[in-house]
């Protein structure tokens, strides 16, 4: 069953999609929405089940519990028909060795009832072209560097028109000049008007090409929605830049927020204090002495506290509500308690930050 | 979004003997596959040469058609298949079998066809068929490299069957190509479970082993005679009966309980193949 009544037409859909190995449940209960046309990331760390998740969406795997639903169609039970709508990189390429790239594509595609074998060849070498593979094209895919054949996994994806393209970490082993082919090829898909999937784990990547995404934590889907969306969800900070450095902390916790310890506690503090503050002790000290744009930074989140679990919870965009006082209100109050402000910042949150938020720190987040 | 729409909604689909071919193509483009069938084509040169080497007595030791060979270059070939039907023809059968689906797992290839997409069904079909393509392949090789060294080595004249009546250089051809048929339908059923653990494994290596390992255990049970109950049901019962289309008129009764018991034997791997296969988490 599709669902005309939603606004924007969805290309993927997942309900309750579960996947339960033995006694671990590795998918827990995920409701993807991809819009149709967007570029889509799916973020999470190494082991979160985003891959668990692009198998089952490719009826690779089955479901334990939940319902599928690409481009319309219910999945896995209309594979045949929805597949070949479907260009995917999954997990790494896949190719035999003893084949030329040339011959590996013509398998693949042969595979494809609904591809005309009369276009093969040319299809084949427009999608080589397109990855920068011709001069390699009658190579053994044995030579081929990891690099090399990364862009020959994403030629197979490109081999007939896609409304969907489903990319399993794209630029794994791609060097920087392969890594913007891939962003610009990626841009070329979405003008052409297919929905693009790209699962990563590096932010960056998925800064700068997508539209939206979503955020896999061991197994849940801990947020999703456009970029914007997500960034408004994530902790904006304050950071106030003053030689009056404990005296801007009393009034930032009157305000309700919770300032960062003395002595740059807070890793963000410290990372935003960059290298142009001095230490804070002699700042503090100095007083007034010191040099007119010298301070120690102060930083705060500027969510009001609690409110943020509740946040990441639910669909992003929920109430500014979950902000703490504005920040006109609170340079106001700094002033009028006398604290000489000399720098004053409204730091967005980066995705990084959100995505640290989400999905914790270090190397132990996926059990 | 247009374009790309509407080119989906008017590509046919086709009957899919484009991946037909190309298993073929993968399977006889493969260095490996050609490997196996040179070396089984070395043995019927082996056992002509050494008995072109040691012509001068033909003694009674090994196979009864041996010493008809310096005597007649054509059964160089029966000789030569004689010998690789325990062995060497299962080992080659094993390696292509076991290949089938856990092959394609551990180069990842199984994903991407699958999603291409091939059914499931769909692709476990082309790759029996292409194994049974590589049977015939290989018994056709033993057969053509035992005819053209006996040729090369001996002379070659009008064959007496078994039954004592004498036929033609092509008649007995002809009865060459009959037991080469019969050794490639002996060998379906071994196909059939080397595809059904290949489907157990993503290790092709451990697929192919396997295989081996148990026809060469069915040979060993057929060869206990406390098991005489069992030995109809062997896959490998009927293997060397193949005397039979040696005689005239041509006995055709060991043909056909050979085609029945192995046509059993591929239904039913063929079917655990298919319960497993299709419902089979691809993780690799």
């Amino acid at each position: 069953m599709t669902e005309p009544a939603v606004p924007t037409r969805l290309a993927i859909q997942t309900t309750g999609l579960t996947k339960v190995f033995g006694k671990q449940t590795v998918v827990n209960g995920i409701d993807l929405r991809v819009p149709s046309g967007s570029v889509f990331g799916f973020l999470g760390p190494n082991g979160s089940g985003k891959t668990t998740s692009i198998r089952m969406l490719l009826g690779l795997a089955s479901a334990t519990r939940g319902e599928i639903s690409l481009l319309g169609e219910q999945m896995p039970r209309q594979a045949q028909a929805v597949l070949p709508r479907v260009g995917a990189l999954i997990e790494g390429p896949g190719f035999y060795p003893f084949l030329s790239g040339t011959a590996n594509l013509n398998r693949l595609d042969s595979a494809d009832r609904f591809a005309c074998s009369a276009t093969r060849r040319t299809r084949v070498a427009e999608a080589l072209e397109r990855v920068g593979l011709t001069h390699a094209a009658d190579k053994r895919v044995h030579a081929y560097s990891l690099g090399m054949k990364q862009r020959l996994g994403i030629a197979n994806a490109l081999l007939t028109p896609r409304e969907l393209i489903v990319l399993d970490e794209p630029t794994n082993g791609l060097d920087p000049q392969g890594t913007r082919e891939v962003r610009n090829l990626v841009r070329s898909l979405t003008a052409e008007g297919t929905t693009v999937f790209v699962s990563s784990h590096l932010l960056a990547e998925i800064e700068q090409m997508c539209t939206h995404a979503a955020v896999m934590r061991a197994g849940t889907l801990v947020a999703q929605g456009s970029l914007d969306e997500l960034r408004r969800e994530g902790q904006a900070r304050v950071r106030v830049l003053t030689p009056d450095a404990a005296a801007a902390r009393r009034v930032l916790a009157e305000l309700g927020l919770r300032p960062d310890a003395p002595g740059g506690g807070m890793p963000g503090g410290t990372s935003a204090s960059g290298g142009g503050s001095v230490g804070p002790e002699s700042a503090d000290a100095g007083g007034a002495a010191g040099h007119p744009l010298d301070g120690e930074v102060v930083t705060a989140p500027l969510t009001a506290p609690g409110s943020h679990e509740e946040g990441a919870e639910s669909a992003a965009g929920t109430a500014d509500g979950a902000y703490g006082p504005a920040p006109d209100v609170i340079v106001a109050a700094l002033v009028a308690a006398d604290v000489r402000v000399r720098g004053f910042a409204v730091e967005r949150a980066t995705l990084e930050d959100l995505f640290v938020a989400l999905t914790g720190e270090g190397f132990d987040v996926a059990q | 979004m247009l374009p790309s729409e509407s080119s989906v909604a008017t590509r046919r689909k086709s009957a899919g003997w484009a991946l037909m071919g190309s298993e073929l193509a993968v399977l006889f483009r493969r260095r490996r596959t050609w490997v196996m069938l040179a070396a089984l084509a070395l043995i019927p040169v082996l056992v002509a040469v050494a008995v072109r080497l040691s012509s001068a007595g033909s003694s009674g030791r090994g196979p009864a058609f041996i010493g008809q060979i310096s005597e007649n270059g054509l059964f160089v070939a029966l000789v030569a298949l004689t010998i690789c039907i325990p062995l060497f023809l299962p080992l080659t059968v094993g390696v292509v079998a076991g290949d089938t689906i856990a092959g394609e797992a551990s180069l990842g290839t199984l994903r991407y066809l699958l999603v291409s997409p091939v059914g499931r069904t769909r692709l476990l079909v082309v790759k029996f068929v292409a194994a049974m393509a590589f049977c015939l392949a290989a018994t056709i090789m033993v057969v053509l490299a035992g005819v053209l060294i006996g040729a090369a080595l001996f002379q070659i004249g009008p064959v007496t069957l078994l039954s004592g009546d004498t036929i033609g250089v092509g008649d007995a051809l002809l009865r060459a190509l009959l037991i080469a048929a019969y050794v490639t339908v002996s060998l379906l059923g071994l196909t059939a479970i080397g595809m059904f653990i290949s489907t157990l494994t993503d290790v092709p290596v451990g697929a192919m082993a396997a295989t081996v390992v148990i026809s060469i255990l069915a040979q060993v049970l057929d060869s206990l005679p406390q098991l005489d109950g069992l030995h109809p049901w062997l896959f490998s019962h009927y293997w060397l009966n193949f005397a039979d289309l040696l005689r005239q008129p041509i006995e055709w009764s060991s043909f056909g309980s050979n085609a029945l018991l192995q046509l059993g034997y591929v239904v039913v791997f063929g079917a655990l193949a298919y319960g497993r296969f299709a419902s089979k988490d691809v993780l690799s």
